[in-house]
């Protein structure tokens, strides 16, 4: 019995060791494909870019449109030539709105696939754990939708956010609210929000802004992102009489806000979401059309489909092109994503190399990019320093830009009209 | 507070009702067959998407249209019966988690493919009307959907203990090697039940439709919580779940308001130890269930 253990035991050991070989040998080849990148003369195999995108789950609506964002910029970067000479090849790999799977993906991209270089995932759920996997490896991480705090607190030399930093979202918003005369201002904000690193950080900062400002929060919620059922939340921002709602969202959750609301009659004098009013027609959609739709407000990271921004034009004409409906249809993940491939793009092509170290040394120079969003340039922590927030609003059918004053388009509606 | 109080508690109890109606055929399929359908939540939301087809393309009530709905849907479990969970023999219960699980996963895709991933609502009037009562707002939608959960589960009541069918199903529960013996086609039964469950779910996922933006992804926050509610009131039993839908939105609605959305959950499942210590079995367990 003793030697049927001891059997077992060795066969379990050598199997160990046996996988921990492999595993080596795994990772050692991983680390060898990030070096080999000095561009060779007549070399014409394609540049392959690895990105693990949420096909399904939680975020599959925001990963297809990142998946659109990124397709488009692959077209046309083929048709202008390629990266140094070479086709573009997307290698795209699912997660399922899992932070466990995106981890699996960029590994299995960088040390089985051996692309040469890959681009972020969505959302900074995913984001954090990607970019970790990515820095491992020596990897640059050039993302359009991670842009939580808590990304940029790690000491993560390889992370670039091509988007405004999330937590100065609302922030426009909140200068709006506080450039009102004295006698039209509102006295009281209830805020709520998911427990999610991408809304809570843009709540938070809001809150710290008005109330600094002298306006009270009528109540403070904060609700876990696996939340189905709304109306408790809702029921008690209503029952604290607030005069404006601030809530940290994406689409499911401002729809139920808003149904809710309606229900019993709550009519604050403005309402703003993080997300979910920025989804055109899918957001109308959802919450029944434009009437209810009126005078709601969203934050806006520099992006809308008429924005003078280099390329856009371009880019707005090719999705329609290729995806149909209208330009109010295109979600602002199509142009984060398209923007990341347009930075990256315009890095290689300065170092004329898909080195990565030397990638990430570009990216840290200080240099400005140019993207359908506006100006990138990076700080030492990875964000975008150029962006700037822009306060957008429903009016008529259209999201339009209203604040601040150099950029809207007309002046806000305040206060909101009631509920139709 | 008070009020407010009072306000969840009405909101947790209306919108148990839904609740009820999307857990119910979970539990009478497991309670028949002994397989966990873990393609319910998929079911759910393919049931909301029949109703919004109808209602887009055909302008048909949702209501209404649940007498197109529901009928599909029974069909379309007897076809997943017949075609996933019949040719299970062996280790029912496991198997069967991954091949209904394979099951969701088809339904999504299949979902993917014909309306994207876009978020969609169900509309109706009622959908975002109100009526007062003694200063109350109670939505028409919840109300509505409380009262079609009370008419189908009473409906389903009926049929388990007042026809032939019923008690072939009762006895294919108590002890489906005897209910052979004396002679009951327990394979129909089973198909027929597996099809009874999924026509709730047209039900259920019309009234979640109304009230929730839904895409293809919805189901897996779903399918835990309906999970949670068999669990809870005993699985197997109709009567279990019905009570635990109930009791775990109250619950969770009352600790949202008075305390915070963050510990609602955290709560209720608190209190779900608590009782499966107590009572392994839930609060009305196989053994209570087979008693009806």
């Amino acid at each position: 019995m003793t030697r049927h253990y001891a059997a077992r035991l060795w066969k379990a050991l050598y199997a160990s060791a046996t996988m921990s070989l492999v595993l080596l040998f795994v990772v050692a080849c991983g680390g060898q494909s990030s070096t080999s990148t000095t561009p060779t003369p007549g070399n014409t195999t394609p540049i392959k870019i690895g990105i693990s995108l949420s096909l399904s789950g939680d975020f599959s609506a925001d990963g297809k449109a990142f998946e659109q964002g990124y397709q488009l910029w692959q077209t046309d970067v083929n048709k202008s030539g390629g990266l140094l000479g070479r086709q573009v090849q997307l290698d795209i790999v699912s997660d399922a709105s899992s932070p466990d799977q995106v981890q699996t993906n960029y590994q299995t991209l960088i040390s089985v696939h051996h692309d040469d270089l890959v681009f972020g995932p969505f959302s900074t759920l995913l984001t954090k754990p990607a970019s970790v996997v990515a820095n491992r490896y020596g990897y640059a991480f050039v993302e359009g939708a991670g842009g939580g705090p808590s990304v940029f607190t790690r000491g993560l030399h390889n992370l670039f956010d091509v988007s405004l930093p999330v937590a100065s979202n609302l922030v426009a918003f909140a200068n709006y609210i506080m450039s009102l005369p004295a006698s039209q201002r509102p006295t009281s904000v209830a805020y709520a929000t998911e427990d999610d690193p991408f809304t809570q950080p843009q709540v938070d900062t809001a809150r710290q802004v008005l109330e600094k400002g002298g306006i009270k929060t009528a109540s403070y919620q904060v609700y876990p992102a696996e939340t189905t059922d709304y109306n408790p939340i809702a029921d008690k921002m209503i029952a604290s009489g607030a005069q404006i709602v601030i809530v940290g969202t994406l689409l499911p959750d401002v729809s139920a806000f808003i149904q809710r609301f309606k229900q019993q009659h709550y009519n604050p004098q403005a309402l703003i979401a993080t997300a979910g009013p920025d989804q055109g027609s899918q957001f109308l959609s959802a919450i029944g059309g434009t009437k209810p739709a009126e005078a709601i407000m969203v934050p806006n990271g520099g992006w809308y489909p008429q924005a003078p921004t280099p390329g856009n034009t371009q880019m707005v004409q090719e999705y329609l092109a290729k995806y149909g409906g209208t330009a109010a249809d295109i979600s602002s993940d199509v142009p984060e994503a398209y923007s990341v491939g347009e930075v990256v793009q315009q890095a290689v092509a300065k170092i004329s190399s898909l080195d990565n170290q030397k990638l990430i040394t570009e990216l840290h120079s200080g240099s400005t990019y140019q993207t359908v969003q506006g100006p990138v340039k990076f700080d030492d922590t990875g964000q975008n320093v150029a962006a700037t927030a822009y306060l957008f609003q429903w009016q008529n059918g259209s999201l339009i830009p209203v604040y601040p004053t150099n950029v809207a388009k007309t002046t806000p509606e305040f206060p909101k009209p009631n509920w139709p | 507070m008070a009020k407010l109080i009072i306000d969840a508690v009405i909101t947790g109890i209306l919108t148990g009702g839904v609740y009820a109606l999307m857990s119910s055929g979970l539990t009478l399929i497991f309670g028949v067959m002994n397989i966990i359908n873990i393609a319910q939540g998929a079911l759910v939301i393919l049931g909301a998407y029949l109703s919004f087809v109808l209602q887009q393309n055909f302008h048909i009530d949702l209501f209404l249209g649940l007498l197109i709905t529901m009928p599909v849907m029974f069909m379309l479990g007897i076809l997943i019966e017949w075609a996933f969970i019949r040719p299970l023999k062996l280790e029912r219960t496991m198997l069967s988690i991954l091949v209904t699980f394979a099951v969701a996963l088809i339904i999504e895709g299949v979902l993917g493919i014909q309306f994207g991933t876009s978020f969609v609502q169900l509309h109706a009037w009622y959908a975002d009307a109100s009526f007062q009562i003694g200063g109350f707002y109670l939505a028409y939608i919840y109300v509505f959907g409380f009262m079609l959960s009370v008419i189908l589960l009473g409906g389903l009541y009926v049929l388990l203990y007042r026809t032939k069918f019923g008690y072939s199903l009762r006895a294919s529960m108590q002890n489906r090697t005897a209910a052979e013996l004396i002679g009951i086609d327990v394979e129909r039964v089973s198909a027929v039940t597996f099809g009874i469950g999924v026509a709730l779910t047209a039900a259920g996922g019309m009234a979640f439709g109304a009230t929730t933006a839904f895409n293809p992804g919805s189901h897996y926050d779903l399918i835990s919580r309906l999970l949670v509610i068999i669990i809870l009131g005993g699985l197997g039993s109709l009567r279990g779940a019905l009570i635990a839908s109930l009791v775990m939105l109250v619950i969770e609605d009352v600790t949202s308001v008075v305390w915070s959305p963050v510990w609602a959950s955290t709560v209720f499942f608190m209190l779900l130890v608590v009782i499966l210590l107590v009572r392994p079995q839930g609060l009305f367990g196989q053994l209570e269930a087979r008693k009806q």
